[in-house]
């Protein structure tokens, strides 16, 4: 076993710690549930800190290694999670097996961002920096805006499509599928913990994978010199579209999880806060680095939860406690005391001194 | 043997003609100098054959296929590859990731093969990495292969420069003020290599340099440019005795 842990590339050794960290908090947090240990708000925010880490992973994607910054993330998590729950809650009588209705809520959920996000990519992605953030925080605000005033209801004659209130005409035995402001009400509960933490390790692959990949060496050549990237040929339009369409698919897999977790969805909590929720917790992670994005997902959620004691001073103190941390945290004294104390460095050292044990046995 | 063939290739910017009528001939495995004092226009003749600028006028052959007005990533995998004046190295990169970057076009295994790492990213991986090592250790650098590119003294900054230009398998390969900034032992040391590359490479060359040592030191043929137009073009000892050269050079 040891031999094979020598034998490793970096990238699979260190996607092994990680991975066995998640696992490792995932069985904690489950003793704690059953031991009685956790409080109900704790309990709550388990499954958050799941679909926030993934968003701000594959958030990363596009900010820290396609290096352009987009706001509109939470746009492609507003897709995701409606087209999942609408089609879980019109086919809740239909397949009755909840795997197979959330596996199948998933895939449609992950496609239909990525082809909002293939379509966005290819319109915005002709203008860079600045302008590109106007840009998707644009696309953002209209997904959010168009879905707010969408009506869709179901009866025996089919489906019923309206953009204007009371205007859908359903038949005595009709439901509500869609409805307006309102969003959809009575999403079956069909994600969990459990599945989260699972979907977070397949991002964090997903991510990892193609960053240490020849794809990932191209996005991240394209960000670090655009015109030198073409001049070594590197498709640009392709892989700047890659990078942007699996991080809007990843954001979509967010937007179900959390649809799929919670009782009324509307289209107003997608707004740009949440976009800028989740480039807070991309930046204060490190651009480009994937395990921070994550750890800075978890902290962020915790953290205005923790500081309710303030009542009205909660986002006041939440801002200077953001101030402080982006301050130390990147902080040479903070990067070196990390370097030392990394998990990676434990593990290696770990092993030598086995491997020293063995040999002396 | 004919490798590269430009003819009558013009530009104007606005009311300006930054480069006119220029024709070259550079035969396979030639080490071509183009010189000229500044604003002549000579890295405005690079960035036409590599596609940056469309020419308004002429036509570029690259080993007997026309490749005038394609783009610059298809004219690099029609076999033409280059450096800067001012460095462009993939800063956050590590040295062999940005020759690893060169090698893109080389080595193909789809996305979805690296990101569910099937069999064949391993066996990709191992022989991009294997390449790039090989081409490292030609320019010196396999020592530094772990480092940020971005951390490496400025002359092997231009020496990665030439490497990842080298990895996407040129035919022709363009060097565009490869030694600027250089102490004279670096140049030097800078001639060897370039010489040695074009022999293990059998790499044509064609190199835009102010350093007359160097330029008289390695090429066997020198074109020179003056506002934009031919001033002349030959063996190095007839050019650089040209009374005209001189005169655009130092003035009368």
């Amino acid at each position: 076993m040891i031999g094979v842990w020598n034998k490793l590339n970096k990238s699979t050794r260190t996607n092994f710690i990680t991975i066995g960290v998640i696992i490792l908090i995932y069985v904690l947090c489950q003793v704690m549930v059953a031991a009685g240990l956790m409080t109900f708000l704790m309990k709550g925010l388990l499954i958050q800190f799941c679909y926030y880490a993934i968003l701000a992973v594959s958030l990363n994607l596009t900010v820290g290694i396609l290096g352009e910054l987009s706001l509109g993330h939470a746009g492609f998590m507003c897709v995701g999670a409606f087209a999942s729950a609408f089609f879980s809650k019109s086919m809740i009588d239909v397949i009755e097996n909840n795997f197979i209705r959330f596996s199948l809520a998933i895939i449609i959920g992950a496609l239909s961002a990525a082809v909002f996000g293939v379509i966005i990519g290819v319109v915005v992605l002709r203008v860079r920096g600045d302008y590109l953030a106007i840009v998707t925080l644009a696309f953002g605000e209209i997904i959010k805006n168009v879905i707010n005033v969408m009506h869709i209801g179901l009866d025996s004659r089919g489906f019923h499509f309206s953009m204007e209130v009371g205007k859908l005409e359903l038949l005595e035995d009709g439901e509500m599928i869609i409805d307006g402001a309102q969003g959809i009400i009575g999403t079956p509960r069909d994600s969990n913990f459990t599945i989260g933490v699972i979907f977070l390790i397949i991002t964090y692959l997903i991510v990892t994978n193609l960053v240490n990949s020849r794809s990932g060496r191209a996005i991240m050549a394209i960000r670090d010199n655009r015109i030198a990237a073409e001049s070594v040929g590197i498709d640009i339009t392709k892989y700047k579209i890659l990078a942007f369409t699996i991080s809007a698919t990843l954001a979509g897999v967010a937007g179900v999880i959390y649809s799929h977790n919670i009782t009324t969805l509307e289209a107003g909590r997608f707004g740009y806060n949440m976009s800028i929720m989740i480039l807070v917790f991309v930046v204060l992670g490190g651009m480009g680095n994937i395990r921070g994005s994550m750890i800075a997902a978890v902290i962020l959620t915790l953290l205005p939860e923790y500081l309710r004691f303030l009542k009205n001073y909660r986002m006041l103190i939440y801002a200077i406690v953001l101030i402080v941390m982006m301050i130390f945290n990147w902080s040479p004294a903070c990067i070196n005391w990390r370097k030392r104390h990394s998990l990676k460095d434990f593990m290696n050292q770990l092993m030598k001194r086995f491997i020293k044990s063995k040999k002396e046995a | 043997m004919e490798m590269l063939s430009v003819k009558n290739i013009g530009i104007s910017f606005g009311g300006l003609h930054a480069v006119d009528s220029f024709s070259i001939t550079i035969n396979k495995g030639e080490l071509y100098g183009l010189i000229g004092p500044n604003g002549a226009g000579k890295t405005t003749v690079f960035n036409l054959l590599t596609g940056v600028y469309k020419p308004d006028m002429g036509q570029i052959f690259l080993d007997g296929k026309n490749i005038t007005g394609l783009s610059t990533i298809e004219i690099n995998k029609a076999g033409i590859a280059r450096t800067f004046q001012n460095i462009r190295l993939f800063k956050n990169m590590s040295v062999l990731d940005n020759v690893k970057c060169g090698l893109h076009n080389n080595n193909k295994y789809s996305s979805l093969a690296g990101i569910l790492r099937l069999p064949s990213y391993f066996k990709k991986e191992k022989d991009m990495t294997k390449q790039a090592y090989a081409i490292l250790k030609v320019f010196d650098l396999d020592k530094d292969a772990k480092i940020l590119s971005a951390n490496l003294p400025y002359g092997k900054q231009r020496k990665l420069e030439i490497a990842r230009a080298l990895a996407t398998d040129p035919k022709l390969l363009l060097l565009d003020e490869p030694a600027a900034g250089m102490n004279p032992s670096e140049t030097e040391e800078l001639m060897d290599t370039i010489r040695l590359v074009r022999e293990k490479y059998d790499v044509t060359i064609l190199l835009i340099e102010h350093d007359m040592k160097l330029v008289a030191g390695i090429c066997e043929k020198i074109f020179v440019l003056n506002f934009g137009i031919e001033l002349a073009n030959g063996l190095p000892q007839d050019v650089l005795n040209n009374p005209e050269v001189i005169k655009a050079y130092l003035g009368e």
